[in-house]
């Protein structure tokens, strides 16, 4: 009863307050309710979300996906469609280098993943398989998916089984995607990683090349290029040290027969990822500068770039124009990585030569970066006496042997004796018996061909050592001629003045 | 996804009762005289943290099967429950892939390998065998605890050798079937616990650790019945992890190539019709 009355009091109670909330309205007249009214149809009304171009139109498009170095072709679009993208998680065992092999994990059977390519605006119907050979449930996060873990939490799956989940693309640019699965850094260590390019509306300027690279590390129980299969090594991944690092997944993935192929004057853009899981990239191609880089993959284009860095779970868009043919050595500039750790790949350029851009090798000569002044008190005293007019055969020896052991000792050896079939002795030598003078030409003009010396035959190249002035060319032939056993003698710095003066023809192919 | 399931599996499990009593009924006296090992009680410091229990949780008296159900055993069971054959089994109990290697419904791929572990069943075709024997699934810790030994060893999680037997595992792939059962015994005389297949347990579904691993101190996992409260201790042990994986990324009726099971007797969990085997057995 008490109860009863309680809530019918109550009732009562809100009823009066909404009478006089009404009769507040009423009293107040049409303005307030017009204003309650239009605050409404603004609360509805749908918020603007950049990137969004609306629905999705036309028939549902199957997204082409292409394994690295491929890119797919420009989608050519001009409106927001449904891409079905069918992405299959496959554990299997490939080569990481020659003779070495390791269970990966991948999207799409290659690592990286296949590569993805859509437009802005467009709306994705992502279906996850992991294939029934899998041991380990997998899911995917892409960093191009707005929402909580990109797509993580909605694509977990077992292996036989397939998740979907959709999304729609709001930014465009270049994003890496990864497995997501505990432990995350294990599963990113076995090359779960991959690109998906979001084009902007009008698309990208058109290019003669694109290629899909991206960088990892691997961490395996046994060391750089130890044979077999080779387990993952947990203990050295979290101690970031990592077997090897490379460009798609294995050395020599892009070597050789594999290596990237273009021409002189084409124009190149290169989608380049790091998967990670620990190291940054210095990615740097030798002998290029980048014209155009997206670092970062952001919006934002530099120029003139050397070296770009991207980050573990980045990626950047680079682009530059070829001019000179050859090959470039794509790397890791932190440069023990490309040469201990495999972090190397090749383009080839091939056209005709551009010698006004690069000329190729002028010159190849010995430089002593090694004669250090005590080695060379000897050749200062020679020249103080030469320029005096009093230097004897002597000082012009002492002054040769210090020039012979730092410039003909590296082939001829220090005793002049040479090594056997390679280089020819220069002690007891009946070439130089025959005709010490000859000795200036070649040490001036090199030599090349067969030649014949103590019975021997030699058939190699010796570089002109032009380098050499007419004082030193002397006085290492003195020291030659002293010494090694020879028949003794002196060259003149004038002598080599005027055989330095003649054609060089008259020299070289006279034996 | 996971949201959802919960509750979902919830209603299954009851259903899956429903269809087990009348079976457990008829076999409850021809449970086959597999070899059951008696594990004496003890504690273990789980892998997972339990914010109810923290510290070493204490492990009561039970029993095991030494080795995984075989395919031969399986096949016995499937000849004697037409109810469980491919084909037979609602797919709501058994999706498609259930028993796929199998030539027929009672024709296992080859005679040759009868003796390997059966693999491709279910979590309710595993809980409805081990109801033939009188039994039921391992709980994960009871799992965790037999595992956590090594031939001489109760506890050999320590022992970098113990982790790597079982990563050398995880290292091969999976294209073909696995070996026969009968691998070396460890310490309580119970066998191929690692290196041979993924194994069912009955709270599967309540290990969680979440669909996306990096949420872990997300509050967003209170949402999943409670069982968000357990989340990994032992971080560094991700060999044990990735097995937790494994099961947190299954539903009571998928069925992979590589995820078989044996049974348990005994111990805190008792079978008994009325408990919902998921977990959650307490209101």
């Amino acid at each position: 009863m008490k109860t009863t009355f309680s809530k019918s009091l109550k009732f009562v109670i809100s009823g009066i307050v909404m009478i006089l909330a009404m009769a507040y309205i009423m009293t107040s007249g049409g303005a307030v309710a017009a204003t309650v009214v239009a605050k409404a149809a603004q609360d509805a009304k749908p918020i603007k979300i950049s990137g969004d171009f609306g629905s999705p139109r036309g028939k549902p498009i199957k997204a082409i996906l292409t394994s690295p170095p491929n890119v797919p072709p420009p989608t050519r679009r001009n409106y927001p469609a449904k891409v079905i993208v069918e992405l299959e998680v496959i554990e299997k065992d490939m080569a990481i280098s020659e003779g070495v092999s390791y269970t990966f994990w991948t999207f799409g059977g290659t690592v990286p993943g296949s590569f993805i390519r859509v437009r802005q605006g467009d709306t994705v119907e992502f279906h996850l398989k992991n294939h029934p050979t899998s041991k380990m449930p997998h899911n995917i996060d892409l960093h191009g998916v707005t929402g909580p873990g990109g797509g993580a939490a909605s694509s977990f799956t077992a292996p036989g089984h397939e998740s979907q989940f959709t999304f729609k693309a709001l930014n465009e640019g270049i994003y890496v995607y990864h497995c997501a699965t505990a432990p995350v850094g294990m599963h990113v260590a076995n090359g779960m990683y991959g690109l998906i390019l979001v084009e902007p509306p009008g698309g990208l300027p058109k290019v003669d090349h694109e290629f899909y690279v991206m960088q990892g590390d691997f961490y395996t129980t046994g060391k750089y290029r130890e044979k077999g299969l080779q387990p993952f090594d947990m203990e050295k991944a979290i101690d970031e040290r990592p077997t090897y690092v490379l460009f798609n997944g294995a050395e020599g993935s892009l070597t050789g027969d594999k290596a990237l192929q273009v021409k002189t004057n084409e124009t190149v853009r290169m989608f380049v990822g790091n998967g990670g899981p620990n190291l940054v990239s210095s990615f740097h191609v030798i002998g290029e500068i980048f014209d155009n880089v997206r670092s970062e993959g952001g919006s934002l284009v530099q120029h003139n770039v050397q070296t770009t860095l991207i980050p573990a779970g980045g990626a950047a868009v680079v682009e530059f124009h070829t001019e000179v043919p050859g090959s470039y050595v794509l790397v890791d500039h932190s440069i023990f990585r490309a040469f201990n750790k495999g972090a190397l790949a090749i383009m080839k350029v091939n056209g005709p030569e551009n010698k006004a851009i690069y000329s190729g090798k002028e010159l190849d000569s010995v430089y002593l970066g090694d004669r250090s002044a005590p080695n060379l008190a000897a050749v200062t005293t020679a020249a103080a006496a030469a320029a005096s007019g009093t230097l004897t055969v002597q000082e012009q020896s002492n002054a040769g042997k210090a020039l012979f052991n730092g410039t003909c000792s590296v082939c001829h050896q220090a005793n002049g004796e040479g090594l056997s079939g390679v280089f020819p002795p220069l002690a007891k030598s009946d070439y130089i018996a025959a005709d010490p003078k000859r000795a200036i030409a070649t040490v001036l003009h090199g030599l090349t061909g067969k030649v014949t010396v103590n019975g021997k035959e030699y058939n190699s190249v010796m570089p002109p050592m032009n380098q050499l002035n007419d004082d030193e060319v002397a006085n290492i032939l003195t020291y030659v001629l002293g010494n090694f056993g020879n028949t003794g003698g002196r060259i003149t710095a004038d002598e080599v003045k005027n055989i330095r003066a003649k054609p060089t023809t008259a020299a070289a192919p006279a034996h | 996804m996971l949201t959802t399931t919960p509750t979902w599996r919830v209603a299954v499990t009851i259903g899956a009762m429903a269809v087990c009593e009348i079976a457990c009924v008829i076999h409850a006296d021809t449970a086959a005289a597999a070899d059951y090992i008696a594990i004496p009680p003890g504690s273990l410091a789980s892998v997972l943290a339990n914010d109810a229990a923290p510290g070493a949780t204490n492990i009561e008296a039970f029993s095991i099967r030494a080795t995984p159900v075989t395919t031969s055993e399986y096949l016995g069971f499937v000849k004697s429950h037409r109810e469980w054959q491919r084909g037979q089994a609602p797919a709501v109990f058994a999706d498609a892939s259930y028993l796929n290697t199998w030539r027929s419904s009672t024709l296992p791929a080859d005679a040759s390998q009868r003796q390997q572990p059966v693999t491709s069943v279910s979590w309710f075709a595993a809980q409805a065998f081990c109801e033939t024997e009188g039994a039921r699934l391992p709980t994960w810790l009871e799992w965790e605890y037999i595992a956590a030994a090594d031939e001489t060893k109760t506890d050999a999680r320590s022992d970098p050798a113990w982790r790597a037997r079982i990563l050398s595992w995880y290292s091969q792939s999976s294209g073909k079937p696995p070996a026969a059962v009968g691998g070396v015994a460890n310490v309580y005389g119970v066998r191929d616990v690692h290196g041979l297949i993924w194994e069912w347990v009955d709270d599967f579904n309540a290990l969680l650790v979440s669909a996306d691993s990096r949420n872990q101190g997300d509050p967003d996992k209170l949402q999943f019945c409670g069982a968000g409260a357990i989340s990994l201790k032992d971080r560094d042990n991700y060999a044990v992890l990735m097995r937790i994986a494994l099961l947190s990324s299954l539903n009571a009726a998928d069925t992979t190539n590589n995820l078989g099971f044996r049974c348990a007797r005994g111990g805190a969990a008792k079978i008994s019709p009325a408990t919902i085997p998921n977990g959650k057995n307490k209101p």
